[in-house]
């Protein structure tokens, strides 16, 4: 199997406004998102040869992109849960490899919004067909099944429900501290530790502030061949990695998963640095995106990816080891927590983050001299799951 | 000869104390409690519990199914049905409802001796449930809890013989519901008993003992329905019974069980009763069915646990305003939650045998029992890849352990806060599904637990029942 490593780099990224955007449309948040793109690449949609759009709920087919008008090219949607953003970039990264095209669009969005109800519409459980449903599905929540994790993890590692909820606080309260350094992002508060742990509980163990947002956004990425990059940009950012790892539901059908780690998150990690020839994600990555859809989940993400040995997470929490300051930044922008999640742009405003770190243009948030990053996702839950990790880098090789 | 076979029964573990109903409303309460069925359960639910207690007391299996009740869900659509599917009898069991009347299960009972006795079946098990609802400040209110109770009439190794019976009919309108009504109706209490209630039972009970030339010092119990308390006490005395005689109603700790109460307190006999005991049995409505019942030395197999003194010894007392609102009696705002979607009637036909009675499959190559968890059918094995090459394997009689959990705030669930989680079943094979009838301050991994047919949804005016998992009864 060939490598991608290098082959592909990004040249232009745009990000909507995340949050409860009452005002904008679908067409809106995509018009805003591939505007800046292009701006940012320095060409127009006529340059684009074929194009991806992920969206989990807020559109059927390409026709979705249509707001954007380009011009008779190949489109295509993609879906892949949480995951569909980095689903449309792999899509149209595989297409430059494979000699398809040489220019292509990414775009993710999401208009949680519009469904007038509190928290994600959508089927009660993974996979489910929102058309047909039995009804035999349990009617647990999103937050339950992370919920569960959590249960498990303080369980295992023999910390008191209450040493467990400061630890997974600290995630949402560096998390929050990022986000309010982010213009972009759907909150822009600090928070407390003592806030985080007093906040109504949502799925016990999880509160409140251990949930992310539900918003509305969408966020773009223009990608062409390594070799043309420069004639784009002085600084383009080089795809070095790309993996999807999707399970057949093992974990909710076998008794040997133990609800503390996700094989998808691990082996999605794994493949992907075997691509970027990385030996040591913790000293080697520089800065990372990934998902804390809820706050248990970036703390086992530490674990799967390899940022922190099995069970020590904690010690890196509590050195600081994740924050801006810290040896590995993760979650700068805010992540999923406090920049919110719109499901399909997700894995894309990732990128964005990750992409502008390594240009050195995230302003405040600025970490110091990266050169790789890395985005991740989870699409479904414990058990489920649809992992999926991408590395980047600003130089070749 | 006919006999009764097995008995079981069902009590929901929720009671209602009644002098918190007549405080909310000023008014005389009849003291005590009451047995309320859970939000997620009805007649046909508690019907699956009782008939599956029913049948883990017996030796074999059922040629068939009748299920009495006044409370079917469905004006069209046969409860029996759904009752034999739940419980997994052989497609070849005949099935039927027998309803409309109090008395419709000790008539489903007379129907299934006649089956045994002309040898057409061997087996017959008769499963009485009801879930009947006062309006609200009435005196139903306070009379009416919810039970079920099931019987199997049959040939062989009875725990009491069927002597004789002796029935009557009678077109007295003193309790009705129209197709309409959600409430019973019910005329003048000194007209009841003086011209219906009371001749009919002396006719039918004087009747029987005179066919069977014997008189109430012949009976060790006297076993029989009213609608209340100071009905039973008075009616026993008219019959010549001593008080000593008579079977406890339940009536002060369950409440009147409708079509179930009599064979509920039968059951409560027989889990007392020596071998040699004769038994009076009645049960009335449009009429009395009476029965003469003399135990056998096989009634000792009625007090295998769980019996129902134990069922009613485990209850959890719930307060008035949230029994109005499991019951719908008040309107209650929406949740801002988004709405499940309708259950579609194909996929649940094509996924009935998950459905229904809980089955997935044990791999034959790697032996994994597999149950999916949106209840699609498994064609390749999760774990080694072998593709249709299962045994069926079924479930919902495995007991299990909670192996993590969520209090989740966000379920849709008239009992607040849900409860679901990740169920490990011994012997293999793992479900993430709701929980029901847990007490929070007892869930922790590890918790035993063991599955429980119940309502999940209703849409379209049909009820989509599936499994959850409950707290095993210590």
């Amino acid at each position: 199997m060939e490598s991608l490593k290098d082959k592909v780099a990004i040249v232009g990224m745009g990000c909507s406004k995340f949050g409860e955007r009452w005002d904008a449309g679908v067409e809106d948040l995509l018009v805003e998102a591939a505007t800046e793109a292009f701006q940012d690449a320095g060409i127009g949609p006529k340059e684009i040869q074929a194009a991806w759009i992920g969206t989990v709920f807020s559109g059927l087919s390409a026709i979705t992109l249509s707001p954007v008008a380009l011009q008779y090219i190949p489109m295509t949607r993609v879906e892949n849960m949480c995951a569909t953003g980095t689903e449309a970039l792999r899509a149209a990264t595989y297409a430059i490899i494979a000699g398809a095209c040489d220019v292509a669009l990414a775009i993710g969005v999401e208009k949680l919004k519009d469904a007038g109800t509190t928290g994600v519409k959508g089927p009660a459980i993974v996979g489910d067909n929102p058309d047909g449903t039995s009804g035999i599905g349990p009617g647990y929540s999103a937050p339950a099944s992370f919920a569960y994790m959590a249960t498990r993890y303080f369980n295992d590692y023999k910390l008191r429900p209450e040493e467990g909820k400061r630890l997974l606080a600290e995630i949402a309260v560096k998390n929050h501290h990022n986000g309010s350094l982010n213009p972009k992002a759907h909150f822009k508060n600090e928070l407390t530790v003592e806030q985080v742990v007093k906040a109504p509980i949502v799925a016990w163990p999880l509160g409140l502030f251990d949930c992310c947002g539900v918003s509305d956004g969408a966020a773009c990425a223009i990608v062409t061949r390594a070799d043309m990059a420069r004639n784009f940009r002085p600084d383009p950012i080089y795809v070095k990695a790309l993996n999807i790892c999707v399970g057949a539901r093992q974990g909710a059908i076998r008794q040997d998963y133990d609800f503390v780690h996700i094989e998808e998150n691990v082996l999605a990690s794994r493949k992907a640095y075997e691509q970027a020839g990385i030996k040591n994600p913790r000293k080697e990555i520089s800065i990372a995106e990934v998902h804390d859809c809820f706050t248990i989940h970036e703390m086992i993400v530490y674990e799967d990816l390899g940022f922190s040995a099995r069970g020590r997470a904690q010690d890196d929490i509590n050195a600081g080891f994740f924050t801006l300051k810290g040896d590995l930044p993760v979650n700068t922008d805010g992540g999923l927590k406090c920049f919110g999640h719109p499901l399909g742009a997700s894995g894309l405003r990732m990128m964005y983050e990750i992409y502008k770190q390594l240009q050195q243009k995230a302003g405040p948030r600025q970490v110091k001299d990266p050169r790789l990053g890395l985005t991740h996702n989870l699409g479904g839950n414990a058990g489920t799951g649809i992992g999926s990790v991408s590395i980047v880098g600003n130089e070749k090789g | 000869m006919a006999g009764i076979s097995a008995i079981g029964s069902y009590i929901p573990k929720y009671r209602l104390n009644l002098d918190e109903v007549a405080k909310f409303w000023r008014i005389r309460g009849l003291g005590g409690e009451k047995a309320v069925a859970g939000y997620d359960e009805d007649c046909i639910t508690m019907a699956v519990a009782a008939s599956l207690d029913c049948l883990s007391h017996l030796e074999g299996d059922v040629d068939g199914l009748y299920f009495a009740t006044t409370t079917n869900p469905y004006r069209e659509k046969q409860g029996a049905a759904i009752i034999a599917s739940a419980a997994d009898l052989k497609k070849e069991t005949r099935t039927a409802d027998f309803t409309n009347s109090l008395r419709s299960g000790s008539i489903a009972m007379r129907a299934a001796v006649d089956a045994v006795k002309s040898s057409s079946a061997k087996n017959l098990m008769v499963t009485i449930s009801d879930s009947r609802l006062g309006a609200p400040q009435g005196k139903f209110e306070q009379l009416l809890g919810d039970g079920a109770a099931a019987i199997v009439i049959g040939g062989d190794h009875p725990v009491a013989e069927i002597e004789e019976c002796y029935s009557v009919f009678n077109d007295f309108t003193d309790v009705w519901r129209t197709g309409k009504d959600d409430f019973p109706q019910s005329a003048e209490a000194r007209f009841i008993d003086v011209v219906g209630y009371g001749p009919t039972m002396q006719d039918a009970v004087g009747g029987l003992m005179k066919k069977c030339g014997a008189g109430p010092r012949d009976f060790s119990r006297l076993v029989f329905y009213a609608s209340g308390l100071r009905e039973h006490a008075e009616m026993a005395r008219k019959l010549g019974f001593e008080k000593s005689q008579v079977q406890d109603p339940l009536f002060a700790s369950i409440g009147n069980t409708g079509a179930a109460a009599s064979v509920l307190m039968l059951a409560a006999a027989f889990e007392e009763a020596m071998p040699g005991e004769r038994i009076l049995f009645a049960s009335y409505g449009d009429g009395c069915d009476a029965f003469a019942l003399r135990t056998t030395p096989e009634i000792t197999r009625a007090r295998t646990d769980p019996t129902l003194k134990t069922r009613l010894a485990k209850k959890t007392l719930i307060d008035y305003g949230k029994y109005l609102n499991w019951r719908n009696l008040v309107p209650v705002e929406a949740s801002s939650l988004p709405a499940r979607s309708e259950p579609s009637l194909i996929t649940r036909w094509r996924e009935r045998k998950s459905i229904a009675a809980l089955y997935g499959v044990r791999c034959r190559k790697c032996g994994t029992p597999q149950l999916h968890p949106i209840g699609q059918a498994i064609r390749i094995c999760a774990v080694c890849q072998s593709k249709d090459d299962f045994e069926d394997y079924k479930f919902s009689d495995k007991k299990g352990k909670l192996f993590s959990y969520a209090i989740d705030q966000l379920q849709p669930t008239k009992n607040p806060p849900g409860l679901n989680g990740v169920v490990d079943f011994d012997g293999g094979g793992r479900l993430i599904c709701e929980l029901t009838d847990y007490e929070l301050d007892k869930v922790g991994i590890g918790m035993p637990v063991e599955m429980t047919y119940r309502k999940m949804s209703q849409g379209q005016g049909i009820v989509n029942y599936f499994w959850k998992a409950k707290p095993v009864a210590e």
